[in-house]
């Protein structure tokens, strides 16, 4: 047993992000059962799935949003299962929500601010940035990446739907991630805006890992090298694009059997 | 964690940084309305009188510094607290207790310089728990427990005769004597009001595009997100309560020297709702907000009286006049005064800027 839980846990310790046995309950709906992924650094990898698969469950237990009912969350080796989400966050995981989760009585530019300024010191700071300030610069440089320099002093509230869908992608690029979770972050968007969100992300570093709940092929295929497909709360199969694609099952399931 | 912004996410390089956006000057420092303001109220003492200087303007400047610090709160933070006046009248009292008063076997009799800072580090203490227990609550709930502090303390006040005094209250409370000056005479204590006033508007005004306010923007708009950004939102919403209850207690210090007695009746549940009157009769979105509103306040319930029994009602009907007002308010802006003032300018932008909408304070 011993050498065993040794053994896994040295394997755990290259992984970074590691799910072991993760169950979320609501009430007696078990959303996640049982769920175990182990993903390398800078592994990019698609979790596929029907609605109410348990995708999104999935990566409210990874930051934290709501604990799971049982099971562990190891991220880059450390054990977070029991951290809030911040604490995650200030370790370098990020995330995006499917539905823009932004600060609409703010402007771009402080919106991008914000979030560089939550991965980092003087969180609390009453001193107003000033003129050199290195996470003004940061922000302003995330903010120009997602090509929104043009719209940086306006409001959140007044941005287009695919430029609100930028910018949440902007806030979980702040600072230095190590890892991303993104949630749709091509729904509702435009086949010109689908092709620069596929260039900003195979233009992320390396050593940037995600995982991305996509349920448009072109683009998720497009951008991982991994595909965990679930079912009912369960992880149904695992497996390169190419095998997901032309398994049967899978088509049966999720891409209605009709699929090429 | 590092501080560093991964540079190879840079997908252009940063020479767009050249054009500075962020760091806005003061506030309206290019205004002349805002000039024209600063300067009436500096010059005030020699255009009123000690009744206006006093029970209007300087009470004017001491309900809105309280109603302020709910503005910080409801407007930054987006919680309303109905007990910013239980903290200043918290302070009050402790002022009253650790300094000098009429009641030689309840005040301790300490100097002012040692009384105040005590008082007022009691009263940012007592706020900040009475936050800690607020913010695990939301909307509606924030505003019940507050308001059931006040209400606790109100009672409190009432029955406790050790420390409080009873339903009598503290009475005489000794103002500062110093430099050959009585700082409580009319044109001296108008002074010190003003800048405590000014110093409390600037600094809520500064804080507000300081990483703090931001991120208590942030808090506002979205919390879920801001702890998906690294922010302890909770502890964050704490040390607003602590901000503004020391500004509350900036204001407690200037009431017990204004009126030289406090009593429980100046910590009222009515009184409580007051500030939240004020606050939102003048606009939570903006600091100059609360005093606008605390000059309506006041000058309502200072002249309401003599107009109401001179169309033949109860002079004390006053509150139905500040309540219809209130009522008027809500239902046409939910902005308050300053959104009126905001959306009148809108629909005027061919003619030229002009101060008026009531005058503002800070």
């Amino acid at each position: 047993m011993d050498s065993v839980a040794q053994r896994l846990s040295a394997v755990g310790a290259g992984a970074a992000l590691e799910l072991r046995g993760v169950t979320r309950l609501f009430g007696a709906l078990a959303a996640l059962t049982d769920i175990t992924i182990t993903v390398r650094p800078g592994e990019r990898r698609a979790v596929l799935g029907s609605n109410g698969a348990g995708k999104t469950t999935l990566f409210n237990c990874i930051t934290g949003d709501f604990p799971p009912t049982s099971g562990t969350i190891r991220f880059f080796g450390e054990d977070v299962t029991h951290f809030p989400p911040y604490e995650r966050i200030r370790r370098g995981l990020r995330r995006t929500y499917q539905i823009s989760a932004l600060f609409p009585g703010l402007t771009v530019q402080d919106n991008v601010y914000l979030a560089c300024r939550g991965v980092s010191r003087g969180r609390f700071s009453f001193l107003r940035p000033g003129q050199n300030d290195a996470l003004m610069h940061a922000a302003d440089s995330l903010v120009q990446a997602v090509h929104l320099g043009g719209v940086k002093d306006q409001r959140v509230a007044e941005l287009a739907h695919g430029q609100q869908r930028q910018l949440e992608i902007a806030l979980a690029l702040a600072g230095a991630p190590r890892f991303v979770l993104f949630d749709e972050p091509a729904a509702g968007l435009s086949p010109t805006e689908r092709a620069e969100l596929v260039e900003i992300l195979t233009s992320l570093p390396a050593h940037i890992g995600y995982i991305i709940i996509e349920h448009d092929m072109d683009v998720a295929l497009r951008v991982v090298e991994s595909v965990t497909m679930m079912h009912n709360g369960r992880i149904f199969k695992e497996g390169v694009p190419e095998e997901i694609q032309s398994d049967p099952e899978v088509q049966e399931l999720y891409l209605g059997g009709g699929h090429e | 964690m590092s501080v560093t912004h991964d540079a190879r996410i840079q997908i252009r390089p940063p020479a767009s940084t050249v054009q500075r956006p962020a760091v806005r000057s003061w506030p309206d420092a290019d205004n002349p309305a805002v000039w024209i303001v600063a300067i009436i109220l500096l010059i005030m003492p020699l255009i009123a009188n000690g009744f206006f200087l006093i029970e209007i303007f300087a009470t004017t400047l001491i309900l809105g510094t309280m109603a302020l610090s709910l503005m910080f709160l409801a407007g930054y933070g987006g919680m309303v607290s109905l007990m910013q006046l239980t903290i200043a009248g918290f302070c009050a009292y402790m002022v009253a207790v650790f300094g000098v008063s009429g009641n030689a076997n309840i005040s301790l009799g300490w100097p002012w310089w040692l009384a105040v800072p005590l008082a007022l580090t009691l009263a940012t203490i007592f706020g900040t728990l009475g936050g800690a227990l607020a913010v695990r609550t939301e909307g509606i709930y924030t505003i019940m427990i507050t308001l059931a502090i006040g209400a606790a303390f109100y009672y409190f006040t009432n029955q406790n005769w050790a420390i409080f005094n009873g339903h009598t209250g503290i009475n005489n409370v000794a103002t500062p004597h110093f430099w050959g000056v009585d700082w409580r005479a009319d044109i001296p204590f108008y002074y010190v009001v003003l800048a405590i006033a000014a110093l409390c508007y600037f600094a809520v005004d500064y804080i507000s595009r300081a990483p703090f306010g931001l991120a208590l923007q942030g808090v506002r708009d979205n919390p879920r997100r801001m702890a998906a950004l690294g922010f302890n939102v909770n502890a964050h919403r704490v040390a607003a309560y602590a901000v503004a209850s020391f500004i509350a207690g900036l204001a407690g210090v200037l009431q017990v020297w204004n009126y030289r007695q406090i009593s429980p009746g100046s910590v009222s549940v009515g009184a409580c709702i007051d500030i939240l009157i004020i606050a939102v009769v003048g606009g939570i979105t903006r600091p100059v907000g609360p005093y606008i509103g605390a000059l309506v306040f006041v000058l309502l319930r200072t002249f309401a009286l003599d107009f109401l029994v001179k169309i033949g009602l109860d002079g004390n009907r006053f509150r139905l006049l500040i309540g219809l007002g209130f009522l008027a308010i809500v239902f046409w802006s939910s902005d308050g005064v300053i959104g009126l003032w905001q959306r009148w300018r809108q629909s005027h932008r061919l003619q030229p800027d002009r101060p008026g909408g009531g005058r503002s304070h800070g």
